[in-house]
């Protein structure tokens, strides 16, 4: 259990005041200057000392993330991006940092903005949190009255501007070179990668791209220091992390606590634990929707941390915890997901664009109990044709989910076919349509 | 990928208002001059605030116009991103979050009660009052499902009872306020409702 004294995010319920009269008694502010004026490669070295790792899914070291961007400045400018794109099923972390603690993804900015050579940032807020961004909006101004932002931020000598940019309700503006694409005006159509953003970002300048929490937290890491960041959850897992413990539980709520913390604990002692007690659980999806959902019997000791999830071919993602009980039809649950993902593919990839419609379609006639046994092993199938296949993470994405599924409630899903095909006249390309349709006259 | 569709009846011209256009002056400035396209978002968001909460394609040209792009570049973002509206919509707009975490929650009861009070179905407006409802994809409220956002605001921690009074309250244009229905700060967990779920729609 994290011990109060170590809690980062102590306004995240707004019990304290979310404005910067507030957020100052709270140390947010205190001797950045001083902090910026140690440098950048002592910024860079604490941070890595913390082993802090990206808060937004991936897991990637914060640290190494900086030390990519080009040292000198060119003839291009450097940008620093946060995402606030907050879409993943389950996750409703940033928000809440969004509207009770602002200062503290503020003072991040700009130092993370020095660190990166960055004179100007762009925070990219979904659409949907247009209250959130005002609020955002309203704290960058009350930092810009106290000069802590804008020429000679905060009296370090560099200047620094934040500017929001709204989304539009695209999931996929989630991943980084999406979002980059969001901003330039386009489409949110992911970039192939290399090159990579820190060197070719944003207008082609290089721009570092981390998630709120990331940059949040780090003043008080420096404050602190690294080694009482990594002195908190397990090596190479570090610190604190917000989980999002939503669904079949008795008080779903947001909560701080140090990686590593046991599912059970979080669920029990946080989330007044599972609705009809901890037997009644079924499965548990322990980092949003696209990380595979983990059955009861592997949450029972199950660890929150990058690698321990991993070792259990899950992940931590974004630490959205979706709890499923015995009341729920969890085929249907993954049917759901499946159909989010159909939804929100952004259509570049054909892997991915086709094969989310197939997935949900498959799954959506295992719910109404119209598919055959042939039909799971074609969902496997297409799950591993998508994987692996398309620019972006997106693909992974779709098909982990299902393929957890599969993994783990296989006699589940065969206990709802049947060995009847649905059309019983064999056609000879099965692959290229997708026979149920071939009964509706529209499709 | 959803498929939008432009609504059949079009204004003929659309044209930023006087504080609008001051709006757009403000815009411009957040991205470097070279790349006004950026602003093609915030714009079209503008547009559709002044025009009723839709974006009919004259406004697509003028702003493609303005910003010195295609006319087809602003169609395919105006497209692609699923809060720009291509048709007319309700003056109060139901959002209701349908993916698994409020699904878990209950909120395909929602679903069924907007059906019920507003119209049969989708993007209809209403008989009574001057509403529609969509269902649409995570809006990150997760640990307060189930939820709807009703134009810009977050109805949070609904049940059927709430959800009929607010329904009710938008039928009669006098909007309830947003935020919890079960009287909770923000997203802090609950002590006093470790009563096996039953608050829940």
């Amino acid at each position: 259990m994290l011990k109060k004294e170590n809690r980062i995010f102590k306004n995240l319920y707004n019990e304290l005041g979310w404005d910067i009269e507030n957020s100052l008694k709270r140390d947010d502010w205190k001797d950045t200057k001083d902090l910026i004026n140690k440098g950048r490669e002592w910024i860079i070295n604490e941070v890595k000392t913390s082993e802090l790792r990206g808060r937004g899914g991936a897991g990637f070291s914060t640290g190494l993330k900086w030390s990519f961007a080009p040292k000198e400045v060119g003839s291009r400018p450097h940008y620093l991006v946060i995402n606030a794109d907050e879409s993943e099923p389950g996750t409703c972390k940033d928000r809440d940092i969004l509207r009770f603690e602002p200062q503290k993804l503020i003072e991040g900015c700009l130092i993370a903005g020095y660190t990166v050579n960055a004179h100007i940032c762009y925070i990219y807020i979904r659409g949907e949190y247009l209250n959130e961004g005002k609020r955002l909006q309203e704290a960058i101004d009350q930092a810009y009255a106290k000069n802590f932002l804008g020429k000679n931020a905060c009296g370090s000598g560099w200047d620094f501007d934040i500017h929001i940019h709204y989304g539009a309700g695209a999931y996929i503006c989630g991943e980084e070179t999406a979002l980059l694409e969001s901003i330039e005006g386009n489409k949110g159509q992911p970039r192939l990668k290399p090159p990579f953003p820190a060197l070719v970002g944003l207008y082609g300048c290089p721009t570092i791209v981390n998630n709120v929490e990331t940059v949040a937290v780090v003043p008080t890491i420096l404050r602190r220091g690294g080694k009482w960041f990594a002195s908190i959850g397990r090596p190479k897992n570090t610190g604190t992390k917000i989980f999002c413990i939503s669904g079949n539980v008795n008080a779903p709520c947001n909560v701080e606590e140090e990686m590593g913390i046991p599912l059970k604990d979080l669920i029990e002692k946080h989330a007044g634990g599972v609705i009809g007690g901890w037997d009644n659980l079924q499965a548990v999806i322990p980092g949003g929707s696209s990380m595979p959902l983990l059955p009861k019997k592997v949450c029972d000791t199950l660890t929150m941390d990058f690698d321990s999830l991993i070792e259990n071919k899950s992940g931590l993602g974004t630490a959205g915890v979706v709890v499923i009980n015995n009341d729920q039809d969890i085929v249907e649950c993954m049917a759901r997901i499946a159909r989010f993902y159909k939804h929100e593919s952004c259509g570049q990839c054909t892997p991915c664009r086709e094969g989310s419609g197939w997935m949900w379609r498959i799954l959506d006639r295992v719910v109404k109990r119209k598919a055959t046994f042939s039909d799971i092993d074609l969902l496997s199938d297409v799950t591993k044709q998508i994987e692996g296949h398309t620019i972006c993470a997106f693909g992974e994405g779709s098909a982990w989910p299902v393929q957890g599924l599969l993994r783990h409630f296989r006699q589940e899903v065969e206990s709802r076919c049947r060995e009847e095909p649905l059309i019983k006249k064999k056609l000879n390309n099965p692959y290229l349509v997708d026979q149920h349709l071939l009964e509706n006259k529209n499709a | 990928m959803s498929l939008k569709k432009v609504h059949e009846n079009q204004p003929k011209e659309f044209k930023f208002s006087d504080k609008n256009l001051k709006k757009v002056e403000e815009i411009l400035k957040k991205y470097p001059e070279k790349n006004k396209k950026s602003a093609v978002m915030p714009l079209l968001y503008l547009a559709q605030r002044q025009n009723n909460n839709w974006i009919p394609l004259a406004a697509m040209k003028y702003i493609a116009n303005y910003l010195a792009m295609p006319y087809i570049s602003v169609y395919e973002v105006a497209t692609f991103y699923t809060m720009y509206n291509l048709a007319p919509v309700g003056k109060h707009f139901i959002q209701v979050c349908t993916t698994t975490p409020c699904l878990l929650r209950g909120a395909d009861k929602i679903v069924k009660l907007c059906k019920e009070n507003i119209s049969p179905n989708e993007n209809e407006i209403s008989k009574k009052g001057n509403c529609s409802w969509m269902e649409v994809e995570c809006l990150g409220a997760c640990v307060s499902a189930p939820m709807v956002q009703i134009n810009d605001d977050y109805y949070e921690d609904l049940d059927e009872k709430s959800t009929k009074e607010i329904l009710t309250s938008l039928i009669n244009d006098k909007p309830l306020k947003p935020g919890s229905y079960r009287g909770r700060k923000n997203t802090s967990p609950e002590k006093n409702l470790i009563n096996n779920g039953e608050k829940y729609a």
